[in-house]
This record gives structure tokens, sequence and C-alpha cells, in this order.
């Protein structure tokens, strides 16, 4: 929890594209906002994926080498799991086994983190890297910035790289 | 003024809370929602944060059902 001087404010630097570290930002995202934090989501490199307005494997980006890595690493329907990923099968073990505990899903998470407002960043240096623009994501994007930005942003909060 | 009903025994973290923020963020003043929870962290931590959050915790109570309590949260 926050001490007397720390603000309300949760911010994450979502960096991997992989579905559990995924799910890991959303569960904290979305507990945070649940009761009262303001969070922000600061997607960057792989972490972009999970924002894509196209979900599965799909030649996005301007460039030939920014289009391969977007038919690679897909979005966010397409993300393997970290470790034991068996060719995609396990991200869709772990998705039957969340439903099957009644846990949520992370399609369910980024759904509950619209509805909560979460703030959505994407990061412009990646962006530039990977070929992608703001019409690549999903509208929840708020905006695209650099560091600058992103640490006026999360000062006098808690910061996590995921 | 109106009573609204949730249910999130068998809801799981996050979603015990999010499910109960996204019920309270329908509320109108003077609504109220009574949200039925197992013991353990949405217990303990769903009246703290709704007071937190400036809403009025009425009432905190033990329902017919072992392990189930019922908290009355008004706008």
């Amino acid at each position: 929890m926050a001490d007397n001087n720390q603000a309300k404010k949760l911010s994450i630097i979502a960096f991997s594209g992989d579905f559990d570290k995924l799910t890991a930002v959303f569960t904290l995202a979305t507990g945070a906002a649940a009761v009262g934090y303001e969070v922000n989501l600061f997607f960057t490199f792989w972490g972009l994926d999970a924002i894509k307005i196209k979900q599965g494997r799909s030649p996005v980006g301007k460039g030939f080498l920014p289009k391969v890595f977007g038919i690679m690493m897909g979005g966010l329907k397409a993300s393997p799991v970290s470790r034991l990923n068996f060719f995609g099968i396990s991200p869709k073990i772990f998705r039957h086994l969340m439903r099957k505990n009644s846990v949520a899903t992370l399609e369910e998470l980024v759904e509950a983190a619209k509805q909560l407002n979460i703030n959505f960043y994407a990061c412009e240096m990646a962006m530039h890297v990977l070929g992608l623009q703001k019409t690549d994501f999903i509208p929840e994007v708020k905006d695209v910035l650099g560091v600058a930005s992103f640490l006026t942003l999360s000062e006098g909060g808690q910061t996590l790289f995921i | 003024m109106a009573t609204y009903n949730l249910d999130i025994t068998k809801e799981h973290c996050p979603m015990t809370f999010v499910k109960t923020k996204i019920e309270l963020n329908k509320l109108q003043k003077g609504d109220i929602l009574n949200v039925k929870v197992a013991e353990g962290e949405p217990l303990e931590n769903i009246p703290k944060s709704a007071a937190e959050q400036g809403f009025n915790v009425l009432s905190v109570e033990k329902t017919e059902t072992p392990g189930i309590h019922s908290i009355k949260i008004e706008k």
C-alpha cells in the first residue's frame, strides 16, 4: 500500500509481450485501479503487441522487417508464455485452466482495464523501430510518449517494469 | 435511490475488486450496492477501499451461508 507521502498511483512499464508477464501487468493494473489507484501502462518493445488492434498474426507495421516481426510476434492472442511455450500450445492450456478455475483470462483483464479507465500509453521510440503507428493500436491508447513524459506521469507513485 | 446486488463469492483476485469497482462506478448518489463476498482478502479489503474512495460502508454482516458475508455500500 502507498504510504502517506506517496500518491495512490501505479505506473507499469510493460516491456514483455509474453502471455504470463502480460497477465501479471493487467492483474496488477486492474487490481490497483479497482481499489482507487491511478494506473498508467506504458507499453514498449514487445509489450506493444498487447495493444495492437489486430490480435492475431498480421503484417502490421511499415516496411518489410516490421511486417515480418508483425507476423512472427502477432498480437495479444498470439502471445507466447515465457517458459515451456510448446510452439504456442501452452497459452491455450493456460486459458483453459483459467476459465476452468474461474480466474480472469488475459483478454478479460484487458477489457476490465478499459472499463476502469486505466491509462494506456505507447513508447514512441519502440514504435519507430518496429514501424508501428498509433492507428495500429486500440483506441484506448491515449498517447504516444517518450521517457521524459513517462517520468512526469509516474512521479510520486510506484513504478514497475515487467 | 436504487439497490443493486453483486455476488463475487466465486471470483478471484483481481476480479473481486474489479467487478465491485465497476458496479460502484454505476451508482448514483443514495444508491446502495449489496456485495456478497467470501472470507479472506475481499472481506478485509473491499469495505476498506470503498470507504477510501468516498463510499459509505453501511454494514458488513454474516449471511446464512457459512463463510459468506454481505457488505452494504452506499454512494
